[in-house]
């Protein structure tokens, strides 16, 4: 056995069996820039909260990341027991949900007859929406019905939608849509 | 939900998505579940790693189907047909599960002496009164035992006159029992006729009844999961109570890796029920009052909902604290709980009667919650023309739908179109504080990240801001119809003050009320056993109570998972009481041993006294299983030690239906309102004989195989869209992944039609006409039933629509309004049409509307004076062998379908003369 081989330091049989491993398997972390050691992940520093998919019925876990008042990006929950941090492409795309160029995100108003949407205030369209609704209540509100039946209704006014949204929202749908009066109230769940 | 909730009590999924990875067999019908709930599939998946079968039985060669151990093809609409065939399989073999079957459901009890079966009456229940096309379901019950004590209390509700028990036969030899009844009502369902009706290959159903018998009974257990292409159809309920059965039969529901898993296909369909914004349901499935049952006062309504036995004794109780939480000091005993206000219901104020009334002028103004019929509903252009008439409507969305702003489509001028209308940004799920009730029963917690852009506030903030305007308009009224609104508990202020500012609720406020507290001192109450008829609880919504136990423990948002507990009961909270698998006492035989180790769930514990196990028991914790309930006794105390179905009168799985289906107490093959073909197993009732329908000239029906529209149609999704396409196809990233409107056909029908993929072709009904591209594929196939007949299938994703980034033309332009008589769902399905080469003329559905579609006289009925149904297919000849069709054969067949289509024509049009 040569001489040169005994005298082998450990240091020297490390880097060598390192470099093999290297070469053939790939197993240590390739060599990194000083840029890519600069590069953070965009989510770095944002705060996670959990959420829920908002598409199918499964329930996926989500959690959304955000910068200030900035979605980062939206992705599946490792720690749901449901999906295990996977989402299908509906899921996966809840990030664009909220953040696209095409959400409106002021309040739109079409006079009758016209052709255009226009802007219009929050609190205007809320008071003109209420004052529709009690207008329409009060002309066609019915303690009896024609065959002297106890109603207390107006079929006039109708609610449509829930399956969409959260249970207190229902909840609270419910509870004024009937004070107001009307049995007109209906979503996608229908069986 | 009343196809699982007549059979079993709750109209719930009876287990939860993890459970399925403890099946041995998982059967997939009417539903595309890879596709449609791709990551609830990954259970069924890890169930197959593990040596499990799944079965996939559909219209369509799906993902679903791919993954499946054995696809199975059949007809759209012809899912009882194929059930029942199961059903008639398993109990002419004797291989129902006995024990469970004798303990556990009504096998024994006899059925009422007047009682008369489809099979005596050709078709038809007893009870039927063709004038108003209903049935009264008097005999559809159990035959009193005169001489049993008559049962205590003042359950109005109780399904056998008298308060007596019902007679028995244990032995089950009566004639009248359950179980024999059953027996003669499927015995037509044989294999052949099951081949015949569905197109279902023999060998295959065959094969899938030999896996459910192998896979059920002690130490297995199967497991069914459906969605949408069971419900929305006119015989929907019927094809859920079918499977529901036979999974009673079988013995597989209440236990790990069997039950029936309901995929809804919303984030909160099942909440939107639970938490009822639907006409006819109160939160918590109380029942809204009604003219026709005369609820006029509070003691006459729940008089007739109030069982005897299990927690619908307590219905005063959850009735007077739903009124206290509404309407707070103003609610008391002393004015009936301020019940004399409340509006009642005369018939069906269902989404389908509303938009007739709308269009009829009856309805003035429409407020949408993310919700786009203009696309999503059914003969939509019908939907679209029905808002032309509103006076005002508003619409809370994200995006600006076509329903918002149906007055721009390309076959309307705004000017002439008179609507008021106001459109309203909302909040996403990630800018709002919310549960959600997913598919499982399961309340997930979803916190707000970030604040809304904008305007955009949540319907929560809405609707709460919208009450406090009226409330102020009203304020000062001294009529006393407007005192509801007044009366009102309306205080749900927030407490951080940015919120307050925007008019946003404290959603933790709104949970409390739903889930309940005392009157005095406001402490929350734990579980809906807590609730009292005297006026001292509040509680929005009973099934909910017990989610938000106390201040700062809202059980829904913990974020706990185990992963040694695949049930995970430290995630969310499930109704009710947390419980993940409903009847879980069938999990233990009738001595509370578990049926085997292998399929253990809960079990009797002698030691404590008291059920325990892998989940919460869904029973009296402390119900021995040798307790015999005594005849007076009332509530839980009524429910004997061996009844595991909690909400039913006697606690045993309903397989003959007394409680309360309009058509029929047990699922029976009808065709769908438009089919090609005749009802080959009662030719002389097509359809389901009480089925909801509206016959006016803007919803033309066609009839049974009219030469005109020779296809079934059908409609569904794409993994990529979501419903009408509102939350994805203004999604740069979805709307690249489907990017056109398309249907699928078989290369079989393309031949026929001279249509090459990728051509455009144009689909057409009585209703409207759409144009899409044509994907000829293989996975769709013509059903061979029989006698040379073959039927072609077209189907149709319905997502598609005027606006976004990707639009075309919506499908649902193509059904009819018609719907199952239980919970008026419409028949999306299955209904027919017909397909050419080409695109569409560009205003063809005004030119439609405009047209006098005439109606022929049409009945669910053949008689010699009307023109019938067609005989049933295999009445001239044996059956057809069965193996791969060539091309050729199919292509002979389908002309002499055409052929004897043509000269049926001719004959009606001579018919037609004669009448002219």
């Amino acid at each position: 056995m040569p001489e040169e081989s005994r005298q082998l330091d450990l240091s020297t049989l490390l880097g060598r069996v390192g470099n093999a491993i290297r070469e053939r398997v790939g197993a240590l972390p390739n060599v990194l820039s000083a840029r890519s050691k600069r590069l953070r992940p965009r989510i770095a520093g944002a705060t996670a909260t959990p959420g829920v998919c908002p598409y199918c019925a499964v329930g996926c876990g989500t959690t959304v990341y955000s910068k200030g008042n900035q979605i980062l990006g939206i992705e599946g929950n490792p720690a749901s027991p449901i999906n295990g941090g996977t989402l299908c492409p509906k899921g996966a795309a809840t990030f664009q949900l909220h953040v696209n160029p095409n959400r409106w995100t002021t309040v739109k108003y079409r006079a009758p007859f016209a052709k255009a949407w226009s802007d219009v205030p929050y609190a205007w369209a809320m008071e003109r929406i209420a004052q529709r609704i009690k207008d329409t209540r009060d002309r066609t509100f019915r303690e009896h019905d024609e065959h002297g039946n106890r109603v207390n209704r107006t079929t006039a006014i109708a609610s449509l939608g829930g399956a969409t949204l959260d249970n207190e929202e229902n909840y609270l749908i419910g509870k004024l849509f009937r004070n107001i009066g009307t049995p007109f109230i209906e979503n996608q769940a229908r069986i | 939900m009343p196809g699982l909730g007549t059979l079993y009590g709750l109209g719930g999924a009876t287990t939860h998505l993890m459970d399925l990875q403890h099946a041995d067999l998982i059967v997939i019908q009417g539903s595309n579940f890879a596709e449609n709930h791709p990551v609830g599939f990954r259970f069924a998946l890890m169930a197959k790693e593990r040596g499990a079968t799944i079965v996939h039985v559909d219209p369509r060669f799906t993902r679903t189907s791919a993954l499946a151990d054995l696809y199975i093809p059949i007809r759209s609409g012809t899912d009882i047909a194929f059930t029942g065939g199961l059903i008639n399989y398993v109990l002419s073999n004797d291989a129902w599960f006995k024990e469970y079957v004798l303990a556990y459901t009504s096998a024994a009890l006899l059925v009422d002496p007047e009682f008369r079966d489809t099979e005596e009456l050709d078709g038809m229940f007893s009870g039927y009164d063709p004038v108003s096309h209903t049935y009264d379901p008097k005999t559809w019950s159990y035959e009193v035992d005169e001489s049993s004590p008559p049962a205590g209390g003042e359950g109005g509700a109780s399904v056998h006159e008298g308060g007596k028990r019902p007679k028995s036969d244990p032995t089950l030899q009566h004639p009248r029992c359950v179980i024999n009844v059953l027996k003669r009502h499927y015995a037509r369902y044989t294999p052949e006729a099951v081949e015949r009706i569905t197109g279902a290959p023999q060998e295959s159903f065959l094969k899938l009844a030999r896996l459910l018998i192998a896979n059920s009974g002690r130490d297995r257990t199967a497991v069914y999961a459906y969605a949408m292409g069971w419900a929305q159809h006119t015989v929907g309920v019927q094809n859920i109570r079918a499977a529901a059965t036979l999974q009673a039969l079988l013995g597989n529901t209440g236990r790990p890796g069997g039950g029936i898993m309901a995929l809804r296909g919303h984030a909160s369909i099942q909440g939107s029920t639970d938490i009822a914004t639907l006409y006819d349901s109160f939160p918590g499935y109380l029942k809204v009052p009604t003219v026709e049952k005369n609820e006029t006062t509070f003691a006459a309504w729940t008089k007739n909902h109030t069982m005897r036995s299990g927690r619908w004794a307590e219905y005063p109780a959850f009735a007077v604290s739903l009124l206290k939480a509404w309407y707070g000091e103003h609610a008391r005993a002393d004015n009936d709980w301020n019940f004399a206000r409340l509006p009642l219901n005369t018939g069906d104020h269902s989404d389908l009667p509303m938009f007739f009334a709308m269009k009829d002028g009856e309805v003035e103004g429409l407020v949408l919650y993310g919700q786009n019929p203009a696309v999503g509903g059914q003969n939509a252009a019908l939907q679209r023309g029905a808002m032309e008439r509103l006076k005002w409507l508003v619409v809370r969305d994200i995006f600006e739908t076509e329903s918002a702003s149906f007055w721009k489509r390309e076959d309307s001028n705004p000017e002439d179109i008179g609507t008021e209308i106001f459109f309203l940004p909302v909040s996403g799920v990630a800018e709002k504080a919310g549960t959600f009730t997913n598919t499982m029963r399961l309340l997930q917690f979803h916190e707000k990240a970030v604040e809304p852009p904008g305007e955009a506030r949540s319907d929560l903030g809405f609707t709460y801001e919208l009450g406090k305007r009226l409330r102020a308009l009203y304020a000062d009224s001294t009529n006393p119809l407007d005192r509801p609104l007044l009366d009102l508990t309306w205080d749900y202020e927030s407490d951080d003050p940015h919120e307050r500012e925007r008019g946003e609720a404290d959603v933790e406020k709104v949970m409390r009320e739903i889930n309940g507290f005392r009157v005095e001192g406001g402490e929350h109450v734990r579980d809906s056993h807590d609730l009292r008829d005297d006026g001292s609880t509040a509680c929005g919504a009973w099934i909910y109570c017990g989610m938000f136990p106390e201040p700062g423990r809202n059980l829904t948002r913990r974020r706990t998972a185990d992963p040694a507990q695949p049930a995970a009961p430290g995630w969310g909270w499930s109704w009710p009481d947390n419980v993940r698998t409903l009847y879980n006492r069938a999990s233990a035989d009738p001595d509370g041993n578990p049926w085997s180790e292998r399929k253990r769930l809960i079990w009797w514990d002698d030691a404590s006294g008291a059920w325990q196990g892998n989940d919460v028991p869904n029973f009296p914790l402390h119900t021995a299983p040798s307790y015999r309930a005594p005849a007076d006794a009332r509530g839980d105390a009524a429910i004997d030690g061996d009844a595991p179905f909690v909400m039913l009168e006697y606690g045993r799985s309903e397989i003959f239906g007394v409680n309360g289906t309009a058509d029929g107490p047990m699922p029976t093959h009808y065709e769908p309102r438009e089919s090609p073909v005749g009802n080959a197993l009662y030719p002389n009732v097509q359809y389901n004989p009480v089925l909801k329908e509206w016959r006016r000239r803007d919803n033309p029906y066609h009839a049974i195989g009219d030469p005109k529209y020779p296809y079934v149609v059908t409609t569904y999704r794409l993994t990529e869209h979501h419903a009408s396409g509102v939350m994805s196809r203004q999604l740069p990233w979805l709307a690249e992944l489907q990017p056109a409107a398309f249907c699928e056909l078989s290369p079989e029908l393309a031949v026929e039609k001279e249509i090459r993929n990728g051509d455009w072709v144009t689909i057409e009904t009585a209703r409207g006409e759409i144009e899409a591209r044509a994907l000829v594929t293989g996975r769709m196939q013509p059903f061979r039933l029989g006698a040379g007949r073959f039927v072609h299938q077209i189907g149709i994703p319905y997502h598609f629509g005027y606006k976004g980034e990707v639009r075309g033309d919506s499908a649902n332009d193509l059904p009819p309004l018609v719907a199952d008589p239980n919970v008026t769902i419409h028949e999306g399905k299955a209904f027919t049409g017909n397909i050419r080469r080409g695109r569409r003329s560009p205003f063809s559905s005004r030119t439609l509307e405009l047209e006098v579609v005439p109606q022929t006289e049409q009945t669910p009925f053949g008689s010699p004076e009307r023109p019938g149904p067609m005989p049933g297919p295999g009445a001239e000849g044996g059956m057809v062998e069965h193996e791969i069709v060539p091309p050729a054969e199919v292509m002979e067949a389908a002309r002499i379908v055409h052929a004897r289509a043509e000269a049926r024509a001719a004959e009606e049009e001579e018919g037609t003369d004669e009448h002219a």
